[in-house]
């Protein structure tokens, strides 16, 4: 069968490696989206890199019938933008986790989400480390006892998609390890959007940090504390019995009904990154969490730009390399 | 007119504020003397502050150049002739000048004030102090008002043309062309600072050429150089073009990821404009995101590249051994100073060594080669992609601040005749293993992601062996520290050469320690002393006939600028009682500090 008449299935993309994360871990679930994903969307497996840091989340790439790299702690973003500068064409998504991503790796992560390299950032976030047996992390709550805070943390935890809007990231999006349809369609926003796309997935540790979202993602209470965000749609949640209206310059939670109605709710704007710093910011319990693309405004991507200038450098002829090498002035020596 | 004499060598060294433009002077007298077919060799000395407070010690920056109608490789013990352009550059430099030396003094900041900024209690152009030189006073500020009047010009402008003034009279001093100068002033100033330089620069001519300043004036016959064609090289411009050329040779693009770090920056400001050949540069948010983007882009199928000093090597360590581990090619440039810590960042040192050689955690062996002059940081450069690429593993460059900085006539070679060494990236399926070897060069197959059927994981976890699997096997991962190892000691590397005299003494050297040895060697040995050099390029692996070498001379010395680096991997290797020979001032090793190092030996092994 030639390259040109492939089509990939989900199965495709699973590689023969025995997967190592705890039985139960929500990894599975974000692997099981991700991988239908790519065959949705196609992608050639050889034109497909994972590349990840350390930490659990970053044992991805193995499990990935693509190329992949397992990098090491932190670096994933700058690995991912040589790459991305020497190869513009791949499809490269970067797996990784809050420790990874916000705190041995955070200047690399506010670096890749400022320069806007055409990748897909796929943050886990458990609010606790993980591979090293449970010590909190840059996203834990104040107050939380782990090993390494047997007194409770004094923390003040990263609200990440605030730290990626703080970083000018063109794309950030929120979804969840058990949600299925609404996170395969992130993910895809994700692709489709050109340049840094931040997609910060709730998952749970059910070994060291079990039910952190709970509170927030159960089936049973989802629709009341979570805000499903669609462009162009008033932002109502709770089965449309409340919704979200800006007074001032701050949000609020409204009840629907008895003179209120979804027209006076504030219409999702993804563009708008005002309202995406709003949005970013809402958190329970005073408000639902934003579920889905918080804000999408392309701007050129990185390696567009800098294969732009090289180009336009080409176009005018390739210098002559022995010259290059014999520099301006030369003299004879007979 | 004036008589002129025939000199063969000269040591001459401007020194002046940081904002007197002594650099610039410097290496505008460095390219006339090129051009004028000496053989020469420079050395920048300056402070780390950009702008340290004017008229100070700490602000006081240099240049020296030596030039000679013969053959030579070092810029000079001490200078015969000393450009001081005020109280602070005369106090800081004095001591170097040769007795009987000629000392040209810039006058005008020779006042009260002035002398307490340079920590100076009387006038020494009056206390009697210069009385072994040759002192020629000239108020340069003076002048160079009177040859710019006219021009729209503010006073600190004005001053900032002196340099000009001061390098018309040396162009005078030393028989030289003014065009050369003329020429890049046109090309490099506006209006009305180009007229400004020019007309200083004539003036200090004229100056010279009309007043009684001098005794005689002085001519250095061309040099007797090998026949080609020549170019003036610094050593970072040398390793620039040295990194295209090698990427060139191996058929990829080439990839920079850099942070800015003195004195390594140069290479990522001269790669940045080589936009036209291709070449891709990165300044990346730290010096670790920097070896990281590097990295990606080897495996995506470029030569990925970093260049740093010692500090930003300490960070980059854990990425090194990265590469190490994922078997990619990788070359890192540590154009060494002054250490620890910040350590001396303007000055050279050799004492990275260890670093280079061991600084890792695990088993992390990597080819590590270095750089003996300026225009030799070429073919180091060419050399550390042709063993990146074919053996698949990083390499580490070592040149140093002397070398980065310093300056030499370049015989350029003919691209044509450097061999290629072209890259074959993978591409069939069969029978592929993403850690297979190479049976000659222990390489593991290099392939691009892009290509189908041969999709796979790479990552710092130990290997399985052919697999590429993620292995904590006992066994295996024995066995996978002893083939990286096999591989980085397999490098083909040339034999050690000797030069000079067999058996007595052998003085041995890395780096940019080459011309003070060379010189040294040749010095001890018109003296009658029995005496050889052997230089090291390639440090790891080493050449294999090293301790066959070493063990034919009853006595071995190793000059380093640290605390016996090299001596201390020589002895472990071969068991040869080699002594060290240290210096660590930031400053590169006088001829004399060699000659005197053989002599001590020589007695020593006479006394036995």
């Amino acid at each position: 069968m030639s390259v040109e008449q492939r089509t990939f299935a989900k199965k495709d993309y699973m590689s023969d490696q025995i997967i190592r994360w705890c039985p139960g871990c929500g990894d599975y679930a974000i692997l099981a989206q991700a991988q239908t994903v790519f065959a949705e969307l196609q992608i050639p497996r050889e034109n497909l890199v994972i590349v990840s840091g350390i930490g659990c989340s970053s044992r991805f790439p193995y499990y990935v019938n693509s190329y992949g790299f397992h990098t090491i702690h932190g670096r994933a973003p700058a690995v991912a933008t040589g790459l991305k500068l020497a190869r513009p064409e791949l499809s490269v998504w970067i797996a990784t986790g809050d420790g990874d991503a916000l705190s041995i790796g955070g200047n690399h992560t506010a670096h890749l989400l400022r320069r806007n390299v055409d990748v897909q950032v796929l943050l886990f976030n458990n609010r606790i480390y993980g591979l090293t047996k449970g010590q909190y992390s840059p996203t834990s709550e104040i107050g939380k006892k782990t090993k390494s805070t047997p007194f409770g943390s004094v923390d003040h935890p990263f609200q990440p998609l605030a730290f990626a809007l703080g970083c000018d990231a063109s794309f950030i999006a929120r979804s969840v390890d058990i949600f299925t349809t609404q996170q395969r369609d992130v993910l895809k926003a994700a692709y489709h959007h050109k340049g840094s796309s931040f997609v910060e997935l709730y998952q749970n540790c059910n070994i060291f940090n079990d039910g952190a979202w709970d509170q927030l993602v159960d089936k049973t209470i989802r629709d009341e504390r979570c805000l499903f965000l669609e462009h162009g749609k008033p932002m109502v949640f709770a089965g449309g019995k409340r919704g979200i209206r800006i007074k001032g310059h701050r949000p609020e939670v409204i009840e629907l009904g008895d003179g209120l109605s979804a027209d006076d709710c504030v219409i999702h704007d993804e563009t708008d990154a005002f309202l995406g710093g709003i949005l970013a910011r809402m958190d329970y319990p005073e408000f639902p969490v934003p579920m889905g693309v918080l804000y999408r405004n392309a701007r050129p991507a990185l390696e567009d730009m800098v294969n732009e200038q090289i180009q336009a450098a080409q176009a005018k002829g390739r210098p002559d390399l022995q010259q290059l090498i014999n520099g301006r002035e030369t003299w004879k020596v007979e | 007119m004036k008589p002129v004499k025939t000199l063969d060598d000269v040591v001459i060294r401007f020194a002046g504020d940081s904002g007197d433009g002594m650099q610039v002077t410097g290496s505008q007298f460095t390219n006339t003397t090129a051009l004028a077919g000496n053989d020469f060799a420079t050395f920048p000395d300056f402070p780390a502050e950009i702008r340290a407070p004017a008229g100070t010690l700490a602000g006081v920056s240099g240049f020296q150049i030596r030039f000679a109608s013969s053959d030579m490789f070092t810029p000079g013990d001490a200078p015969e002739v000393l450009f001081a352009m005020n109280p602070a550059a005369l106090r800081a430099n004095i001591a170097d000048l040769k007795p009987g030396g000629l000392l040209v003094v810039n006058t005008e900041k020779f006042v009260a004030r002035e002398f307490e900024k340079a920590g100076l209690t009387t006038n020494p152009l009056e206390d009697g102090s210069l009385e072994s030189f040759q002192v020629v006073k000239v108020d340069m500020t003076q002048q160079t008002k009177r040859a710019v009047e006219g021009l729209e010009l503010g006073t600190k402008e004005v001053d900032r043309t002196k340099n000009f003034f001061a390098l018309g009279i040396a162009y005078w001093l030393y028989s030289r062309e003014l065009g050369p100068t003329e020429r890049w002033v046109e090309s490099k100033f506006k209006e009305p600072y180009k007229e400004a330089n020019l007309r200083a620069l004539r003036a200090g001519h004229a100056y010279a050429d009309t007043l009684e300043l001098f005794t005689a004036r002085y001519e250095v016959p061309k040099a007797r150089l090998t026949p080609g064609t020549y170019r003036n090289i610094m050593g970072n411009q040398a390793l620039s073009l040295g990194m295209v050329v090698g990427a060139e040779k191996a058929g990829v693009q080439l990839f920079l990821g850099s942070y800015p770090i003195t004195p390594a920056s140069d290479i990522l400001h001269q790669l940045s404009g080589y936009k036209s050949l291709g070449v891709v540069t990165f300044q990346a948010e730290d010096e670790i995101a920097a070896v990281a983007s590097a990295i990606g882009a080897s495996f995506g199928g470029a030569i990925g590249l970093t260049t740093t000093s010692g500090p930003g090597m300490a960070l980059k360590t854990e990425a090194i051994g990265l590469a190490v581990m994922t078997e990619l090619p990788l070359v890192l440039v540590n154009v060494q100073r002054g250490g620890p810590s910040t350590g001396l960042p303007t000055k050279t040192e050799q004492s990275d060594l260890l670093q280079a050689v061991y600084g890792r955690n695990g088993e992390a062996p990597v080819a590590v080669i270095a750089a003996r002059s300026p225009a030799d940081c070429f073919d180091v450069a060419v050399e550390s992609i042709r063993i990146a690429t074919t053996y698949m593993c990083p390499v580490i460059v070592l040149t140093d601040g002397y070398l980065a900085n310093g300056s030499e006539p370049w015989n350029v070679p003919d691209l044509s005749k450097i061999p290629a060494f072209p890259v074959t990236f993978k591409t069939s399926a069969d029978g592929w293993l993403p850690y297979g070897r190479d049976p000659e060069t222990l390489a593991r197959p290099w392939v691009r992601p892009g290509t189908p059927g041969l999709e796979h994981r790479i990552g710092g976890i130990e290997k399985a062996e052919g697999t590429g699997s993620v292995s904590y096997d006992a066994k295996n991962h024995e066995k996978m520290v002893h083939l990286r190892a096999q591989k980085i000691a397999g490098i083909k590397v040339p034999d050690l050469e000797v030069y000079g005299d067999p058996g007595q003494l052998l003085v041995v050297g890395w780096g940019s320690t080459f011309g003070a040895i060379r010189s040294g060697v040749d010095l001890a040995r018109s003296r009658g002393y029995s005496v050889a050099h052997a230089h090291f390029r390639h440090l790891n692996p080493m050449p294999a006939n090293t301790a066959e070498v070493l063990r034919s001379f009853k006595q071995v010395i190793v000059p380093e600028m640290n605390l016996g680096q090299l001596s201390k991997i020589l002895r472990a290797d071969t068991l040869v009682d080699c002594q060290p020979v240290t210096k660590v001032q930031g400053q590169a090793f006088k001829v004399s500090e060699i000659l005197n190092a053989i002599v001590a030996a020589l007695s020593q092994q006479a006394a036995k």
